[in-house]
């Protein structure tokens, strides 16, 4: 490979030809400050527009300053990171910014987790010297996500990730000089929009200007209440996650603190999404292995490829986007829309307490859920199966708000009978994982045989479209893809559309390497080797599983033996299976 | 129109048309006919050159006066438009400013008809290539 | 009997300032005297962009120029010249190099001035009419390109010719051609036509485009040959509706002739135009912005590398050259680059379009030679500052550019000497203001224009422009202090050099040139709360002065905030706090005893 030799801060490197002088840099231990600059190595994710200037080194010869991020390492270049002229137009570009940025620090979302917060102290900014008229945008609310415009600092990677990631393009730069800012398209709602939720702007924003929609005070006050019950479950990737928020290692697998946590916060019955993980395999495999008995038999009405629902932003991408195929992903209802419809059945009943009487709350690594909750068809004349769903950065908040020293908490077990899983639903937080879970339990349906081996590794990895030949001895060759990123899912649409899909069964999930780095997963900041981690950790929660495969799962054969019969049956029908609307946006430019 | 095939078509309709712009380009065939240029950019048109233009038409016409009346380009004058150059054969063009209608009548009346120079001329102070 | 003889007198206001009224009315005063009213008329005239040797009287047929004329002169120049039919020897114009009396204005060095090259067939051919075009060497260029040289051969010519980029920055365009057509070779390639004119006031490309289209056309069919490309895209605003009927007229008809499209000429080169509307932001004039407006993206710039002959439009290799830099090309294959390198400066070559405009007399559209002064073109070819005021600054190169003064009158102007005098060449603008103008609020001016036109993407525009608006505001506001002109040369200073494109890096130029040319004037507005220019309006201060005021109560009823006070028949006083400067107590006094300061 051909190399370059140039010298930074008086020292001399050699770098890759295409290296830029942030990386070249970032070599030789010196970290140049970057704002709008974003990416995660390996997961396809990146943002280098150049625009906010915080990154600006001298190179000498140069007629102005040079951006890092972007600008290439050339033979013999001389740069200097620390020169006056460049630490004095960096801190003054960093005052513009701020000058144009709310100084309500102490009650921002973002606040202590901001990178702009970060930056400034960093370069010990005392005063903004700029005083002058400031953005005056309204905050805006929707189910998942509030907007509040005045902190954009128009670093863009919102609109990447919305673009060029999630091929949504909801948001984007509108308007131009200064109240230049990122927004919808005249200015309208986001639930107005083709938005679906994903978060994947919050998780990538450096300020406060997206964030979640915070549940927990109704949480705590609904706890407080002596009149309700309240039960809650947390989803397969927040037990890889959580314990960043308490300065743990990224990976770290936190399970039994998490429902000792939800104990000590005042929970009745803190219980597992993975349990209904487990349901969701039994549901969704007994689909896929109909739909795909009938196909191969030559029904030619029959949906193929079987495409899974259990990412509420994919649901709503393909509602907004493709309504015309909505028929293909499965009918099963996600693992907390099961758990939350299952809850306010049987669980009621079993306990004798009216369903209005009854809290749901999910803790999910995502804010699409938040969304998910408020879908009428997944509740019961206006009273939603779950009521509630927080991600894991507002959990550490609760944990934090009720005194809780997580650290030191003591491990607890999750409450029966919605509490046993298997590996094969903890799985379902990394991207391949509901997939794998599948095959696990449909291969040995198929066949009738016990499987020989249990990890589907090909369907593993963090790329970004991932393609296997699963063989199925007497019943077929399944060809399987898992992608992430609502782009590639559009690319598998596309060719839905076009006739040409060549797989039986796809895995789609929003989110950068799956619900590991969900939108509502403590801050990554871009460093990918935290998403690596947590998605290393899942697998090893998987390892640790006495039982690995769904059907195994004792509290599910339980149910089906108490209350839904069998998988596919006209009771889990009318309570595990959803169906799919016609969202598409139309845009009337009159109004 | 056939189309021009090759390079000496185009010359050869160069050519065909030098005549016809020769006697633009030097006004001293005395064949030729009274030639009025109205600059029709947007700045003409803005100070009402269209008007002064179908004034000149229909007002020669009217007085069956053969004279060709075209639009051209913006001539340069921006603060004197609408501007209008009259080539009488054998003479010099003139550049007419602020060439509204009383001025254009006026153009007809004295200097096409009668060779006089009335006020408003424009001194030409650059040169073509 | 028809006139024989005409007599222009010079009537702009420079030459009516010495005196041309009378000598006017002296020369009709003779004519009446010797019974020439039939046989001779006096003709007043626009200017002669010769004020310098005002008054100018010139007798028709026989195109005898006479300079600094007198009243007295009158008579002699009508019984010598009219009737006797001899030249007046001793007004004669006298040419500078050789001393020798010139008596015929066709061939005085004057006239040459002005040269157009770009705008050759500017008012001179009906634009909607191809043939026209084509009897003006219209085609020659590209079937000469076509069939007897080589791309290579034409870039070359192209490069000797010293041609440089017309929009602005005069990046040379033979280099440029040559970059592009090495670029990615075989690959679909784009040869553009920037035609997104946004300077205030300017309105070259747009006279070009109007004038004389199928230039510019013949120009991209050349540049495509050069480097590659069958397509062609203009861009231009959708503001211009004249300039793109004519392109959409002109297009059809060179469709129509074959002299785009397939097998131009029947040399087997395919050539196709197609045009693209903007919306009208300056910062489309910016080739990356330009091309991501085209894409149907947002309009606005990305950093280069890569540069558009590397990846331009949709991904590939494009060339963008601006309105005036392709109309020069066919003239440099035509008459030979030898020819064009022999007019301009040794670096900059050729003839510059310029919109002259502001406090001048001949507000005009104007190309002239590199290497021409600013006096030339203010006085000569402008017919100098209006109404006799005196010259204060010339603004070159729009929001881009600064403000030249008197001292840079002699340099000969061309891409480098303006920007070593800390302005530029930029599209053409030029834009005189005379002792009326405020140079602080001329800073405030250009900027208000970028800060509007900003693309908001990189923070030192988006709100380092804005901020050094404000500041700029406050002095003129009178709210200024000496900390305040430090900020603004700092942050200036810090724009300059962080911005991510052209317009933000050069945005702070009109505010770095105003400070450094007239200092005073930023000083005087902080330090005495004044400004010179009467501009600002809430640095005057109007008063009464009591010796002169009689009392009749006419300013105080006029005034709209009651802010003057004082009882019938004893002097008025304005109450300064209160008052909100409108003026309208010095219109309503009729014994002018209201000042301003």
């Amino acid at each position: 490979m051909d190399t370059i030799k140039l010298t930074i801060d008086n020292r001399a490197v050699e770098v890759p030809k295409g290296t830029t002088i942030l990386k070249a840099a970032e070599q030789m231990g010196i970290r140049i400050p970057t704002l709008c600059h974003f990416e995660l190595d390996g997961l396809a994710l990146e943002n280098r527009p150049g625009g906010c200037r915080v990154c600006v080194v001298e190179v000498v010869g140069r007629r102005n300053l040079a951006p890092a991020c972007i600008t290439e390492c050339m033979p013999d270049m001389v740069v200097k990171t620390n020169s006056f002229r460049a630490l004095n137009a960096r801190r003054t570009v960093l005052e513009l910014m701020l000058s144009d940025h709310p100084n309500d620090c102490l009650q921002c979302p973002k606040s202590g987790k901001c990178e702009l917060q970060t930056l400034a102290a960093e370069m010990g900014i005392r005063e903004i010297p700029f005083q002058g008229r400031m953005s005056q945008y309204k905050k805006e609310f929707s189910p998942s996500i509030v907007r509040d415009a005045n902190k954009c600092i128009m670093c863009r990677r919102c609109e990447s990730v919305c673009h060029e990631y999630q091929s949504v393009g909801a948001i984007g730069a509108v308007e131009r000089g200064f109240p230049a800012v990122v927004s919808t398209a005249f200015g309208k709602g986001l639930i107005d929009t083709n938005c679906v939720f994903c978060g994947q702007c919050v998780a990538v924003c450096p300020t406060g200007a997206l964030a979640e929609v915070d549940n927990t005070g109704k949480i705590l006050r609904d706890i407080a209440n002596p009149d309700l019950k309240t039960c809650v479950q947390v989803a397969p990737a927040v037990r890889v996650a959580l314990g960043e928020e308490f300065g743990m290692p990224a990976g770290s697998i936190v399970t039994g603190k998490i429902a000792a946590a939800l104990k000590a916060i005042g929970f009745d019955y803190v219980f597992d999404t993975d349990w209904s993980a487990d349901l969701t395999i039994m549901e969704e495999g007994t689909e896929v292995i109909g739909r795909l008995k009938a196909y191969l038999a030559g029904d030619k009405d029959v949906k193929i490829p079987v495409m899974t629902s259990c990412c509420p932003a994919w649901v709503n991408f393909y509602e907004k986007f493709y309504p015309e195929l909505r028929d293909y992903p499965s009918t099963a209802k996600s693992p907390q829309g099961m758990f939350g419809a299952t809850v306010k059945t049987y669980f009621a009943d079993k306990i004798g307490v009216p369903r209005k009487k009854l809290v749901c709350v999910s803790v999910m690594p995502c804010v699409a859920k938040k969304y998910e909750c408020e879908r009428e068809e997944l509740g019961v004349n206006g009273d939603p199966d779950v009521n509630y769903s927080i991600t894991t950065r507002e959990l550490a908040r609760l944990i934090k708000i009720c005194n809780i020293d997580f650290n030191s908490l003591p491990e607890a077990e999750f409450d029966s009978p919605l509490g046993m899983s298997t590996g094969a639903a903890v799985i379902f937080g990394a991207t391949g994982g509901v997939m794998e879970a599948a095959l696990r339990t449909a291969v040995e349906v198929l066949t009738g045989k016990t499987l020989p081996r249990i990890d589907f590794e090909e369907v593993r990895g963090l790329d970004g479209v991932r393609e296997a030949t699963i063989p199925v001895p007497g019943v077929a060759d399944l060809k399987v893809a898992v992608v992430y990123g609502l782009k590639n899912a559009r690319t598998i649409m596309e060719q839905i559309k076009a006739g040409n899909c060549p797989y039986h069964f796809v895995e789609v999930m929003a989110c950068p390497g799956g619900c590991i780095d969900g939108a509502g997963q403590p801050y990554h900041h871009g460093d990918a080797s935290i998403i690596k981690a947590r998605h290393a950790a899942i697998y090893e929660a998987d390892r640790r599983m006495p039982l690995r495969k769904s059907h195994e799962n004792p509290e599910i054969q339980a149910i089906y033996k108490e209350f839904y019969g069998k998988p596919c049956s006209e009771k889990s029908h009318h309570l595990l299976h959803t169906l799919y609307f016609d969202k598409k946006i139309k845009f009337d430019l009159e109004n | 129109m056939d189309k021009i095939k090759n390079l000496a078509d185009l010359r050869k309709m160069k050519e065909s048309m030098q005549g016809r712009m020769s006697m633009r380009e030097n006004s001293d065939s005395s064949e030729a006919i009274i030639q009025i240029k109205v600059g029709m950019a947007t700045s003409g048109i803005a100070s009402g050159a269209k008007e002064t233009m179908s004034y000149l038409i229909s007002e020669l016409d009217k007085r069956q006066i053969k004279a060709l009346v075209m639009q051209v380009g913006d001539m340069g004058y921006s603060y004197a438009e609408p501007t209008v150059e009259v080539t009488i054969p054998g003479k010099d063009p003139v550049v007419f400013g602020e060439v509204k209608i009383p001025r254009a009548k006026e153009i007809i009346e004295k200097y096409i008809m009668e060779g006089e120079l009335i006020e408003g001329i424009l001194p030409a102070n650059y040169r073509s290539i | 009997m028809a006139v024989k003889m005409h007599i222009l007198v010079c009537g702009g206001t420079g030459c009516s300032a010495s005196a041309s009224r009378e000598i006017i009315s002296e020369l009709n005063k003779e004519i009446v005297a010797h019974d020439l009213t039939d046989f001779a008329k006096v003709v007043v005239t626009g200017c002669f962009g010769f004020c310098e040797r005002g008054p100018i009287v010139k007798i028709i047929p026989d195109n005898t120029f006479y300079t600094r004329v007198k009243p007295s002169d009158a008579k002699e120049i009508i019984e010598e010249h009219i009737i006797k039919g001899r030249k007046v020897q001793r007004l004669l114009y006298v040419a500078p190099d050789t001393n020798q009396s010139v008596s015929d204005s066709k061939h005085m060095e004057f006239y040459k001035k002005q040269v157009r090259i770009a705008l050759r067939n500017c008012g001179f051919i009906d634009p909607e009419n191809i043939e026209e075009a084509i009897a003006r060497d219209g085609y020659a260029a590209l079937g000469k390109c076509l069939t007897e040289m080589t791309p290579e051969q034409v870039i070359a010519e192209i490069k000797k010719s010293g041609l440089r980029g017309r929009g602005g920055a005069g990046f040379p365009t033979g280099l440029k051609w040559e970059i592009a057509s090495k670029s990615r070779p075989g690959e679909q390639k784009y040869v553009v036509c920037n035609a997104d004119e946004g300077d205030p006031g300017a309105f070259m490309d747009r006279s070009l485009l109007e004038g004389d289209p199928h230039s510019i056309l013949e120009a991209m069919a050349i540049c495509g040959y050069c480097i590659g490309a069958n397509n062609g895209l203009i861009y231009i605003r959708a503001e211009y509706p004249l300039a793109i009927h004519r392109l959409q007229v002109a297009i059809k008809q060179a469709k129509e002739y074959g002299l785009l499209g397939k097998d131009i000429l029947g040399t087997g080169f395919d050539f196709d135009i197609e045009l693209r509307y903007g919306a009208g932001a300056f910062v489309c004039g910016e080739e990356t912005a330009l091309i991501h407006s085209m894409e149907g993206k947002r309009g606005e710039p990305t950093f280069k590398p890569p540069f558009p002959a590397q990846s331009g439009y949709l991904g590939k290799p494009t060339n963008v050259n601006n309105v005036e830099t392709y109309a020069n090309i066919p003239v440099i294959i035509n008459k030979g680059a030898d020819w064009f390198a022999s007019i301009g400066t040794e670096k900059s070559k050729g003839t510059k379009v310029f919109a002259l405009a502001g406090k001048i007399n001949n507000v005009g559209l104007i190309e002239v030679p590199m290497g021409i002064t600013l006096r030339e073109i203010i006085y000569e070819i402008g017919g100098g500052i209006k109404d006799g005021k005196k010259f204060k600054a010339v603004q070159t190169g729009g929001p881009s550019g600064g403000c030249l003064t008197e001292k840079h009158l002699d340099t000969p102007i061309d891409y480098d000497s303006l920007v070593a005098a800390g302005s530029m060449m930029g599209s053409g603008g030029m834009i005189v203001m005379d002792e009326d103008d405020c140079m602080v609020a001329i800073a405030k001016f250009y900027l208000g224009f970028t800060v509007d036109e900003s693309c908001g993407k990189c923070t030192p525009c988006r709100v380092g422009n804005r901020r050094l608006l404000e500041i700029l505001t406050r002095i003129t506001d009178g709210k200024g202090t000496m900390k305040d002109l430090e900020d603004l040369k700092n942050l200036s200073a810090v724009i300059k050099d962080t911005a991510l494109c052209g317009l933000g890096q050069t945005s702070p130029n009109p505010v770095l040139s105003t400070i450094n040319n007239f200092w005073d004037e930023y000083v005087e507005h902080v330090v005495d709360k004044k400004c010179r220019a009467g501009q600002c309006k809430a640095l005057k201060k109007y008063t009464i002065d009591p010796a002169k005021c009689k009392g009749c109560t006419a300013c105080a009823r006029a005034c709209p905030v009651s802010a003057i006070s004082g009882t019938v028949k004893n002097p008025h006083v304005i109450n300064q706090l209160d008052c909100i400067k409108c003026g309208t107590c010095v219109e309503k006094c009729k014994f002018g005893a209201i000042t301003v300061q």
